[in-house]
């Protein structure tokens, strides 16, 4: 009986606290989750549906929307341009971020913390400052308007995080794994492809994934640098501007289900990566 | 042949001195400990051995051929790491057959070789395990296998106990020098636990502040100790010390009592060993303070002459704090140190 009333309080404090829990859950889920449904929604409406109120919770499954994009002039290359970019983002990003993650995380030289603050630096300058410039400048070397080009723009934007990212990786892994490698035989390389490259593949693989997303979503270079070879967000930006609206949610739908499946994938080395759980 | 020759090793790391001008021969199939409190360059000295780290000045030799300027994969060596340093993405078979793969022996010869290396470490069991499903002990006997099947002119180990519990240890000290003996390698181990020192060594190297002092057999090292430091750090309790003046020609005044002592002039430091102690008629006059019994012994610390006074004694002597004993100590087992330069004075 007593204890019964001595608990009270408590319990009650306990209750309420599980409520606030639970609803901060919620809200935080719905902010992100109900935007994604409209857009689902919407997508897969008649055209009339979506202009009519009120709204249907239920979509009616009209590919109407979609199927126009599928015949959609220039939607195809857009496309292939948008992954060419990605990839090359991708491999670039790697392939010159992960050598300085690895220098930083294993070396002393001098300028070390300084290097590393001006790596997040770059992300300081407004892409917009920058596009006037590099345009003039990509126009003299003839690399305006291709892929390449506009990949070494992804990649500028993608090496920050592709250093911070490997580095976090690399000073995971124990200095001895790699001494005991040399002593059994290996030389500085081939103790990093036996041993070192193993253990941080998934983690660079996840941190390729996240450079990718990055060029795939990026938007305002994509539409400055580019004429003809248009990626599929500057393609579908400047052609839905003047598009009815259901055509706009499904364009909208169509960048945002690749970026969305990739982030849900390597979720888990997402958070490997900042080093939460890092093992 | 695989004796090892340190000629004049030094390292600085910027302005710190770790190692100053080492001298060192380890013969063919010794077992060599490196002996010392944490920063006295022990670990420094065995990884400019093993290439993980470049001396500042001087030369390492192995079996007469000159190594320093080598990378650790030429220079016919193996280690074993403090953290053990099993690969994670490996399992134990592969991991005790990395340096075979490396050498790119054919695949029977690596099974047969990493068979006989894992019977020998009693890991035959394990072979198909990854090193996240292996305990500390079994960690530690994967790396030793991983250094033994590369059949090694030298194994260099880093506190390689050091990790693991007291009753392991003591297990692991064991069979490793029985191992180490069979295999005929060259050993070098650090260590900062002077038990593992004076029971796995042939001889051992005492270090101090980036310097050997001493480098002989364990019971030399413990017997007739080169330097005042190695005498207060071998032993447990470590020797006794009191201060002697000169009485005469051989003859000197140690806390009121007349001992025969080394014909040297100034003032010299007298050591005795607690264990070396005897009550008797005639002797220093010990004051009690605490009393320990520890079995088979009584361990006494007392108050000779305002200095801190150790006895081991028969634990069936009664002694209760307070009591002023009569100890006279072993003549044979009398050291002498000269307090300016700290060295053994015979």
């Amino acid at each position: 009986m007593s204890t019964d009333v001595e608990n009270a309080p408590a319990n009650d404090v306990r209750k309420a606290s599980r409520w606030v829990y639970s609803s901060a859950v919620f809200l935080l889920c719905a902010w992100v989750i109900v935007p994604l449904y409209f857009l689902l929604i919407n997508t897969l409406s008649s055209p009339e549906a979506v202009n009519a109120f009120p709204k249907s919770f239920i979509p009616e499954f009209d590919l109407g929307s979609l199927a126009f994009f599928s015949t959609f002039a220039g939607m195809l290359d857009a496309l292939k341009n948008s992954i060419l970019v990605a990839v090359l983002t991708m491999i670039m990003s790697i392939v010159v971020g992960a050598p300085a993650g690895y220098a930083l995380s294993r070396f002393d030289f001098p300028g070390k913390e300084l290097f590393r603050m001006l790596i997040l630096l770059t992300r300081a300058f407004p892409l917009p400052l920058l596009a006037l410039p590099l345009a003039v400048m990509f126009i003299r070397t003839g690399l305006d308007d291709t892929v390449f080009g506009l990949a070494l723009v992804h990649t500028t934007l993608a090496i920050p995080f592709a250093v911070l990212i490997t580095f976090s990786l690399f000073s995971g892994i124990p200095l001895e794994l790699e001494e005991a490698a040399w002593t059994l035989g290996c030389t500085r390389l081939t103790a990093f492809t036996k041993v070192v490259f193993p253990l941080i593949l998934p983690g660079i693989t996840a941190s390729a994934i996240f450079a990718f997303v990055i060029s795939w979503n990026e938007v305002f270079a994509a539409a400055v640098l580019t004429i003809e070879n248009r990626t599929l967000t500057a393609f579908l930006l400047t052609n839905l501007e003047t598009s009815p609206l259901h055509l706009k949610f499904a364009g909208g739908f169509i960048l945002v289900v690749p970026a969305l499946i990739f982030i849900f994938a390597v979720r888990k080395y997402l958070f490997a990566m900042w080093g939460i759980a890092n093992r | 042949m695989a004796e090892i020759q340190i000629k004049n090793v030094a390292k600085r790391f910027g302005d710190y001195q770790a190692l100053q001008d080492i001298n060192l021969t380890i013969a063919d199939q010794e077992f060599m400990v490196l002996l010392g409190a944490s920063g006295c360059g022990k670990t420094t000295l065995l990884r400019i051995v093993a290439g993980l780290e470049t001396a500042t000045t001087g030369e390492v030799w192995i079996g007469g051929r000159r190594i320093d300027h080598l990378p650790p994969k030429d220079r016919g060596i193996a280690m074993v790491f403090q953290n053990y340093a099993v690969f994670p993405h490996l399992t134990v078979f592969e991991n005790i057959g990395f340096g075979l793969r490396m050498q790119k022996l054919p695949d029977d010869e690596v099974k047969r070789r990493v068979e006989r290396t894992a019977t020998l470490m009693h890991i035959e069991q394990l072979l198909k395990r990854y090193s996240g499903e292996l305990s500390g002990g079994q960690r530690q006997r994967v790396a030793v296998a991983r250094a033994l099947a590369m059949e090694p002119d030298v194994i260099l180990m880093d506190e390689p106990l050091s990790n693991l519990d007291a009753l392991l240890r003591m297990e692991m000290r064991a069979e490793l020098k029985g191992v180490l003996a069979e295999s005929k390698t060259t050993a070098v181990y650090v260590t900062h636990d002077q038990v593992e020192a004076m029971s796995m060594a042939d001889r051992i190297s005492v270090m101090h502040q980036g310097e050997i002092v001493q480098a002989a057999t364990p019971i030399e090292v413990y017997r007739n100790p080169a330097a005042e430091f190695v005498a207060g750090f071998i032993g447990n309790p470590p020797m006794n010390f009191l201060p002697a003046k000169s009485a005469g020609k051989g003859k000197w005044e140690v806390a009121g009592e007349k001992i025969d002592g080394p014909s040297s002039n100034g003032d010299l430091k007298f050591a005795i060993r607690p264990e070396d102690l005897r009550p008797a008629d005639k002797g220093f006059s010990a004051t009690a303070k605490v009393i320990e019994p520890l079995g088979a012994h009584l361990l006494v610390t007392c108050d000779v002459d305002g200095s801190l006074f150790r006895a081991v004694l028969d634990s069936d002597l009664s002694v209760s704090a307070g009591d002023v004993l009569t100890l006279a100590p072993q003549a044979d087992r009398i050291r002498w140190f000269d307090p300016a330069t700290t060295q053994s004075v015979a």
